[in-house]
C-alpha cells in the first residue's frame, strides 16, 4: 500500500520551507548590508602590476578555448606589423625599383658589353641539357614565386582598386595557392642545382682580382675567370645562403602543422620577406647581365654553346685549360663536348 | 558617430563561460571555432582574475593593416568586419592580433586553413541574403537593434558592450561605489577627441578593476 500524504501534511511542509526561506533572506540581507568600506578592506586584491607587465609572456594562465596556447595579449603582433608595414614593404619596393632604375640608367649609359674580337664561329659546350633544364626550371619557379610574393605584399594597393573584388578575390586566392604549392618545389630544384654546381663555384684567389676590377663590366679590362667568374660565384653563394634561408623560413610558414607559435611565424615572415626581396633585386642584375647586358651570354643558357671568342674574353682560365686538353679540334666546334664538359677549372 | 566597444569588468567576472556559450549559440560557429574565450590569470591563487576576451574591434586594428587581400573593413560603429569571399586563409591576421581573435577551421600542410572566422560584434558580414550572412558570419543582432549576445547574457554584467561613452559612465559609477581609485581617470586632453578620451579611460578603468581591492 502506498503512503498518501494528507493535505494537512503538505501544508505543514510548505510552511516549514517558507519559514526557512524567510530566515535565509533575513540573514543574507544582514550580511549584504555590511559597511562597504570594511568590505573593501577585507577583499582580496586582484592581479598585481607585475603580473600585468608580464602578461604578454607569462605562462601562468589558463584559456578556455580548445587547443589554445594563446595568452591574454600577443604583444609581439604589433611589433611584427610595424616591422613588416613600416620597414620591410617600403624597403623591398625601394630595393627592387631602385635596382631596376640603376639597370636602366646603366644600359643607357654603358650599353651592351660586346665582344672585343669577331666570333670565330667555333663553339664550346658550356651548359649541358640537364643543367639548362635545371636553370630554366628554377628560373621559372623563381619568377612565379617572386610575382606571387610581390602580389601578397603589394597587390592590394594596385589590383583591388584597379579591377574590383570580382577579379581580386580569385587572383589573390590563386596567388596564395601558387606560392604555397610551388614554394617547396623551388626548394627541391634549388638544392639539386646547388649540388650540381658546387664544384665549379668553389672560390679561388683570382676571384678577388675579378671583384677588384669590378668584373670588367665597365671599360676594357677582362679580369681572369675560370668556368664561373666571380659574379657567378657570388650569385651561387648568395643562393646557397640567403636562398636556402628563404626556402627554410617559407617551409616553416607553409606547414603550420607542427605547433609553430605566432612569434615564430612573425620572425619567419620577416626573414622570408627581407631575404626574398633582396634576392629579387639581385636577380634583376643577373637577368640583365644574362640578356641585354652582355653579348653572347643568353646563347650559353639557350643552346648550351658559347663562341670561342666569348669564352676567351669572359672565362680566360677555363678557355685556356679546355683548349690545352682538346685533341685536334673539329671544324664546327672549338673543343669536343666531352672535353669541355670534363674541364671546368674554378 | 560613437564607437561600439567591449569591456570586461574583472572584478565581476566569475569565469562562468556564459559569454562563450552564448556566442557559440548565437552564431552557430563551426566545430572547434570559439569566438570568445576566457583567460584566467593566477589561477587558484588569491590574486586570481578572469577576463572574457574576443575581437576587441581595435581603433587601429593590426589585422586590417597586415591582411594581404585587404578583406577587413570598419563599420561606422567602429566594428571590425571581414569579407570571407576575399579571405585566403594566410594567417597573417592571427599573427598580428593582440587578442588571438582570428581562428581558422583547419590548419593543414601548404598553409591550407580555410576562411578566417572571428567575432563580428554580432554584426554579421557582407552577403547577398540574410541566410547567406548567417551561414558565413553568424547573427546580425546589430541590424535588429540588439547588442552582442555574449554581453546581453552575462549574468554578472561583467562583460559589457555598447557605445564607449555609455560604458565609461557605467564603469565609472561602479568604481566609485566600490570605493576603487579613479586615479587613472583623466580629463579629456585638448588634442583628443571625446571618443579617444573615453576609450582610454575605459581601458584604464578595466585595468584598475582587475588589480585592486
Amino acid at each position: 500500500m502506498t503512503s498518501v500524504l494528507t493535505p494537512l501534511l503538505w501544508y505543514r511542509r510548505l510552511l516549514g520551507l517558507a519559514l526557512m526561506l524567510l530566515l535565509t533572506c533575513v540573514f543574507a540581507t544582514s550580511t549584504l548590508a555590511a559597511d562597504p568600506e570594511a568590505e573593501i578592506k577585507q577583499a582580496i586584491g586582484g592581479a598585481s602590476q607585475e603580473t600585468w607587465q608580464d602578461i604578454g609572456s607569462t605562462d601562468d594562465y589558463i584559456d578556455t578555448r580548445a587547443d589554445s596556447s594563446y595568452n591574454l595579449i600577443n604583444a609581439s603582433g604589433e611589433t611584427w606589423r610595424q616591422i613588416r608595414n613600416t620597414w620591410v614593404s617600403p624597403g623591398g619596393a625601394i630595393a627592387i625599383v631602385g635596382v631596376l632604375a640603376i639597370l636602366i640608367v646603366f644600359y643607357l649609359v654603358v650599353g651592351t658589353k660586346t665582344l672585343d674580337e669577331p666570333r670565330t664561329g667555333r663553339l664550346i659546350l658550356r651548359w649541358t641539357a640537364l643543367e639548362r633544364a635545371l636553370h630554366w626550371t628554377l628560373a621559372t619557379l623563381f619568377i612565379l614565386l617572386a610575382l606571387t610574393g610581390l602580389n601578397l605584399l603589394f597587390g592590394k594597393f594596385v589590383f583591388r582598386p584597379l579591377f574590383g573584388d570580382g577579379f581580386w578575390a580569385p587572383m589573390i586566392a590563386g596567388t596564395k595557392f601558387v606560392h604555397n604549392y610551388l614554394g617547396p618545389l623551388f626548394g627541391i630544384v634549388l638544392i639539386t642545382m646547388l649540388a650540381k654546381w658546387l664544384t665549379i663555384n668553389l672560390p679561388k684567389k683570382h676571384d678577388l682580382t675579378w671583384f677588384k676590377q669590378g668584373g670588367g663590366i665597365v671599360g676594357k679590362a677582362h679580369p681572369p675567370a675560370g668556368f664561373a667568374n666571380g659574379g657567378e660565384k657570388g650569385w651561387y653563394w648568395l643562393l646557397a645562403s640567403v636562398g636556402l634561408v628563404v626556402v627554410v623560413t617559407g617551409l616553416v610558414m607553409d606547414f603550420p602543422i607542427f605547433g609553430q607559435s605566432r612569434d615564430t611565424m612573425q620572425w619567419m615572415n620577416v626573414i622570408h620577406a627581407v631575404g626574398s626581396l633582396g634576392l629579387m633585386a639581385v636577380a634583376l642584375g643577373h637577368i640583365y647581365i644574362g640578356t641585354l647586358g652582355m653579348e653572347g651570354a643568353f646563347d650559353a643558357m639557350k643552346s648550351g654553346y658559347v663562341d670561342e671568342t666569348w669564352a676567351k674574353q669572359h672565362h680566360s682560365l677555363w678557355y685556356e685549360e679546355v683548349m690545352n686538353k682538346a685533341d685536334t679540334a673539329p671544324q664546327e666546334k672549338a673543343v669536343d663536348d666531352a672535353t669541355a664538359k670534363a674541364h671546368r677549372p674554378n | 558617430m560613437t564607437k561600439m566597444k567591449f569591456v570586461c569588468d574583472a572584478e565581476r567576472c566569475i569565469e562562468c563561460n556564459g559569454c562563450v556559450t552564448a556566442c557559440k549559440n548565437a552564431n552557430e560557429t563551426d566545430w572547434g571555432i570559439q569566438r570568445r574565450r576566457l583567460v584566467t590569470i593566477d589561477d587558484g591563487q588569491p590574486t586570481e582574475v578572469s577576463i572574457s576576451v574576443a575581437c576587441m574591434h581595435c581603433d587601429d586594428a593590426p589585422c586590417m593593416a597586415v591582411c594581404p587581400t585587404d578583406c577587413f573593413y570598419k563599420t561606422d560603429d567602429g566594428i571590425v568586419l571581414h569579407d570571407k569571399d576575399l579571405c585566403i586563409g594566410c594567417g597573417y591576421c592571427l599573427y598580428a592580433c593582440p587578442f588571438g581573435a582570428p581562428q581558422f577551421p583547419k590548419q593543414s600542410a601548404f598553409g591550407e586553413r580555410g576562411k578566417m572566422d572571428k567575432c563580428t560584434y554580432c554584426a554579421g558580414g557582407p552577403a547577398d541574403t540574410k541566410e547567406e550572412e548567417y551561414e558565413k558570419y553568424g547573427a546580425n543582432r546589430i541590424a535588429e537593434g540588439k547588442l552582442p549576445l555574449c554581453a546581453e547574457m552575462c549574468a554578472t554584467k561583467a562583460l559589457m558592450a555598447g557605445p564607449t561613452d555609455a560604458l565609461t559612465d557605467i564603469f565609472r559609477e561602479r568604481m566609485e561605489k566600490r570605493g576603487q581609485s579613479l586615479a587613472a581617470w583623466e580629463p579629456m586632453q585638448d588634442d583628443q577627441s571625446r571618443e579617444t578620451a573615453a576609450t582610454l579611460n575605459l581601458d584604464r578603468m578595466a585595468y584598475d578593476a582587475s588589480r585592486q581591492a
